[in-house]
């Protein structure tokens, strides 16, 4: 069965997409898929260093589409997962190096191969945007729970459904209990109500996060990090099962707190 | 907390976010602009002056949204019915 094409985009920048992109590899990848994993931010490439690739990068996207390489040859194998792979964009080159039609002809050249192509997408709707959504089958859109970055993923949505792409699926990222709790920041009904997408997950803002992407070593590998299993959970339901949501908030009463004592890895809504 | 038992309510930061989004969405997606709001207002001012005296200072014209579509609301103070046509 040849595989599916997933791109994550935002619209606004800085809400996640690339630690996102890279963690979904590497859940899916931990569920026994062939992963790979593509960077269309050509110019400000990133996926390398959050994976803890950066060091391996020999060709990159740029060279395939220009023929001095085979896309084989710019595939980077994962450290710690023999089915996951990266194909890294270029550093020296802008959005323009590359068109919606190459990448559709990279999209191809990789079905066959890989359970999942995952395309990390720039920031933005220019052209860098059109690249990275012209060969995906869905589109995963991010967003965190403040107005511009709702905003701009508002915009995204309405793009994605010119594109025909399908129904794009949203997961909203760092969301903060405490503040949620106190009123200071949108829940994810609001969001869910304001932007009217199918959600695919929500993560919780993660020290862990900080703390892996120093390293280069993707949060989802840390057994106990609240990020990582919020990512398992999506990669989950990408894969097509009923995951419950994770409950964030609310569990400072008594009743929270003697749910996670009996059950402290349990996530049921 | 205390506010629940006072029955005071505050408004959140929350609320006032997803007000502030709503509101800003709803021009987004509508792709009318307020230059052409006001060409609209005009237009409408010069059809509606010729049956009805309205006040045209108190003219308000907005976007809303409603099941899932958007509306043009304006609400036009009338002062009284023209005596000559």
């Amino acid at each position: 069965m040849p595989g599916r094409v997933i791109t994550i985009t935002s619209g606004k920048g800085g809400v996640g997409k690339t630690t996102t992109t890279a963690n979904l590899a590497v859940c899916l990848a931990l569920l026994g898929q062939r992963v790979v994993a593509v960077d269309a931010d050509i110019g400000l490439r990133n996926l390398d260093v959050v994976l803890g690739l950066e060091n391996r990068v020999v060709y990159d996207l740029v060279d395939v589409v220009e023929g001095r390489c085979r896309l084989r040859q710019a595939l980077i194998r994962d450290k710690r997962l023999s089915e996951m792979y990266l194909l890294p964009a270029a550093q020296t080159r802008d959005k323009t190096a590359v068109s919606p039609a190459q990448m559709v002809d990279i999209c191809n050249q990789l079905r066959p191969d890989f359970d999942y192509v995952l395309i990390d997408s720039p920031a933005g709707i220019e052209q860098g945007f059109q690249n990275a959504v012209a060969g995906a089958d869905e589109v995963i859109i991010v967003t965190t729970p403040e107005v511009s970055a709702v905003r701009d993923a508002d915009r995204i949505i309405g793009l994605v459904e010119a594109g025909e792409k399908g129904p794009a699926r949203l997961i909203i990222n760092r969301i903060k209990p405490d503040m949620v709790r106190r009123g200071d920041m949108l829940d994810v009904s609001d969001v869910l109500e304001i932007l009217r997408i199918d959600l695919l997950g929500i993560i919780p803002e993660d020290e862990h996060i900080i703390v892996s992407t120093n390293k280069g070593t993707p949060v989802a590998h840390e057994v106990g990090a609240p990020a990582a299993q919020a990512f398992r959970n999506i990669a989950r339901r990408i894969r097509g099962e009923e995951v419950p949501f994770m409950t964030l908030g609310g569990s400072d009463n008594l009743f929270g707190r003697l749910r996670r004592l009996i059950a402290p890895r349990s996530d049921a809504r | 907390m205390w506010d629940k038992f006072t029955g005071k309510k505050r408004v959140t930061s929350r609320e006032v976010a997803k007000q502030r989004l709503q509101l800003v969405l709803i021009h987004d997606r509508s792709d009318i602009s307020p230059v052409m709001l006001e060409a609209l207002k005009a237009d409408l001012i010069a059809v509606i002056s010729e049956h009805l005296e309205i006040d045209q200072e108190g003219i308000e014209i907005t976007l809303s949204e409603s099941r899932g579509k958007s509306r043009l609301l304006a609400t036009i103070p009338i002062l009284g019915r023209r005596t000559r046509r």
